[in-house]
């Protein structure tokens, strides 16, 4: 559709539109604003809360397991979605289906039930719950959206190359690690980046399958909310956002994430 | 072609232990007994999914498809709406409506949980504007109603709805709605006799992509919802954590795949009949 021909949208539609952004917004800027407030006799503006928070070990014990989580996943993720996107642009082999049903399915699966499955799993074959488990599970959901945005770049990037390096007598492994990855790396990034993201935010799967001492950020954030809301806890609030948002905004910084979504 | 085939066997080995086995062995248990400790006890039979079908559990099934269909009903009409309006804002404006609408579904949803808490909470400006308005607004009572979990489910999916709806919404003329504004039909009636006829397959997408996950939500109705809602997620919690009647829990989970892929199903059947007529 031309930029002119576009008709104007009613008022109405206006006003609901405008309402249903400032309705999904006006909590989230709430939050920000009280964990810099101090209520009561001294109101005022504060940095008090976010000391707080970096003097609580528990709290930082569990930043550390959440960055620990996210690295080591998103790297086993990036290495086994990377390699089966580049397998399965190459055409047919046997179990192509079933690979690319089982990483459609990784997606559609409702949360919990992906998570009370691995419980299961992870119970018949006596792995012990801990560290090892939310790495396993995060890994697994995690190679599916990596899968996806690669896909995305190999269907649009220019193959010649490959074929003109395989014509000129490169073998299989040349031609993969001197021109196909250097090619997709700026994507390989971003999919590092983007399961970095998805792990970093997991709460539902991390809930299940954690064990004692190896809470993430969110599962912490999800205990002590039970326990009530303190204006510390909005100050951990709003800084796990603040660095979604960081994150997010590196992922828009490379373009290739706008096409796998637009696609 | 053996080369990249040889590519593709770390992820599917991933995939085949992390995925498949997983969901065969919950397969498996849902025919199960449960152990006296917990556990499972290796005796095949079909009780866990009779049991589905007594009254009180049946009462969670229909409680937790009566907000799933409320909240896809309601985020597929604002969801209508609003790409109705995306569509006809202009460049910079739309680029900025569409970021400002997928970025919360990019966030973490127990922190938008969390503000929506505290924005609802005893001391958080609802209740006080509602209060100042004269309006008997207890917010201890509102944590027991569901109307708060549906706010949280829209406020998580709406971009579900929204992103379908505006990807149609491009492709259709749009000198069909001006057309219809010249000829002076009042908006409303633009929105049931033009627009929303034309949009009926992208809806329908929407109103399922809506629909999967807020029927196994577990952590909105946990949260806002307090312990007079129980939905489907929070059951199937119960009976594995609390419980430890697992084999229970897996029958619920079977359930709960089974109806939704039937949706999907049913839907992918709808919009092929379309395409053959």
């Amino acid at each position: 559709m031309s930029e002119s021909s576009r008709p104007k949208a009613p008022a109405f539609v206006k006003v609901v539109l405008i309402s249903v952004i400032l309705f999904l917004y006006i909590p989230l800027l709430l939050m920000v604003t009280k964990a810099f407030r101090l209520e009561g006799e001294a109101s005022g503006w504060t940095l008090q809360w976010f000391q707080d928070l970096f003097q609580d070990q528990d709290l930082l014990q569990s930043l550390k397991t959440s960055l620990v989580v996210g690295i080591q996943s998103s790297f086993f993720a990036t290495i086994l979605g990377t390699t089966a996107a580049i397998a399965l642009h190459h055409g047919k082999f046997r179990g192509r289906q079933t690979l690319q049903f089982l990483s459609v399915t990784s997606l559609v699966l409702p949360e919990i039930v992906f998570a009370l499955a691995l419980l299961i799993w992870f119970y018949i074959f006596k792995i012990p719950l801990g560290l090892s488990t939310v790495i396993i599970s995060h890994i697994t959901f995690s190679t599916a959206y990596v899968i996806l945005t690669l896909s995305g770049r190999l269907s649009i990037m220019d193959h010649s190359f490959e074929e003109a390096g395989a014509d000129l007598g490169a073998s299989n492994l040349q031609v993969l690690f001197k021109i196909t990855l250097p090619l997709l790396l700026p994507s390989i990034f971003s999919a590092f980046l983007l399961s970095f993201l998805i792990s970093f935010d997991d709460f539902v799967i991390t809930f299940f399958v954690n064990g004692v001492g190896t809470d993430t950020l969110p599962i912490k954030l999800y205990t002590s909310m039970k326990m009530g809301l303190t204006p510390k806890l909005n100050a951990l609030a709003t800084l796990m956002w603040a660095s979604t948002l960081t994150l997010i905004c590196a992922l828009f910084r490379t373009q290739d994430f706008w096409k796998t979504i637009k696609r | 072609m053996k080369f990249y085939r040889s590519l593709a066997v770390p992820a599917l080995i991933w995939y085949v232990l992390f995925i498949l086995g997983p969901l065969i062995l919950i397969l498996v248990t849902s025919f199960l007994q449960r152990g006296p400790y917990g556990g499972i006890l290796w005796n095949f039979q079909f009780d866990n999914y009779l049991k589905l079908f007594k009254f009180e559990n049946l009462m969670i099934i229909g409680r937790s498809l009566q907000l799933a269909l409320t909240t896809s009903l309601v985020a597929t009409f604002l969801g209508l709406i609003c790409a109705w309006g995306i569509v006809c804002s202009s460049g910079a404006w739309r680029s900025m409506f569409l970021g400002l609408i997928t970025l919360p579904f990019l966030t973490n949803s127990i922190i938008r949980i969390y503000s929506i808490k505290l924005f609802v909470g005893t001391s958080g400006p609802v209740p006080i504007i509602l209060n100042y308005l004269n309006l008997n607004y207890d917010p201890t009572d509102w944590s027991t109603s569901s109307a708060l979990v549906m706010y949280g489910m829209i406020s998580s999916y709406l971009p579900f709805a929204v992103l379908p709806i505006y990807g149609a919404f491009e492709k259709i003329d749009l000198s069909l709605i001006e057309a219809a504004q010249d000829l002076g039909a009042k908006s409303w009636n633009i929105l049931w006799k033009v627009i929303f006829p034309v949009l009926k397959p992208a809806c329908a997408g929407a109103f399922l992509l809506v629909f999967i996950p807020t029927l196994g939500e577990y952590l909105i109705p946990d949260l806002l919802g307090g312990a007079q809602t129980t939905l489907i997620g929070n059951f199937l919690t119960e009976q594995f954590l609390k419980s430890r009647n697992w084999p229970m829990g897996s029958a619920v989970a079977i359930g709960l795949m089974v109806s939704l892929f039937g949706c999907y199903f049913i839907y992918k059947k709808a919009r092929f009949k379309k395409a053959v007529l």
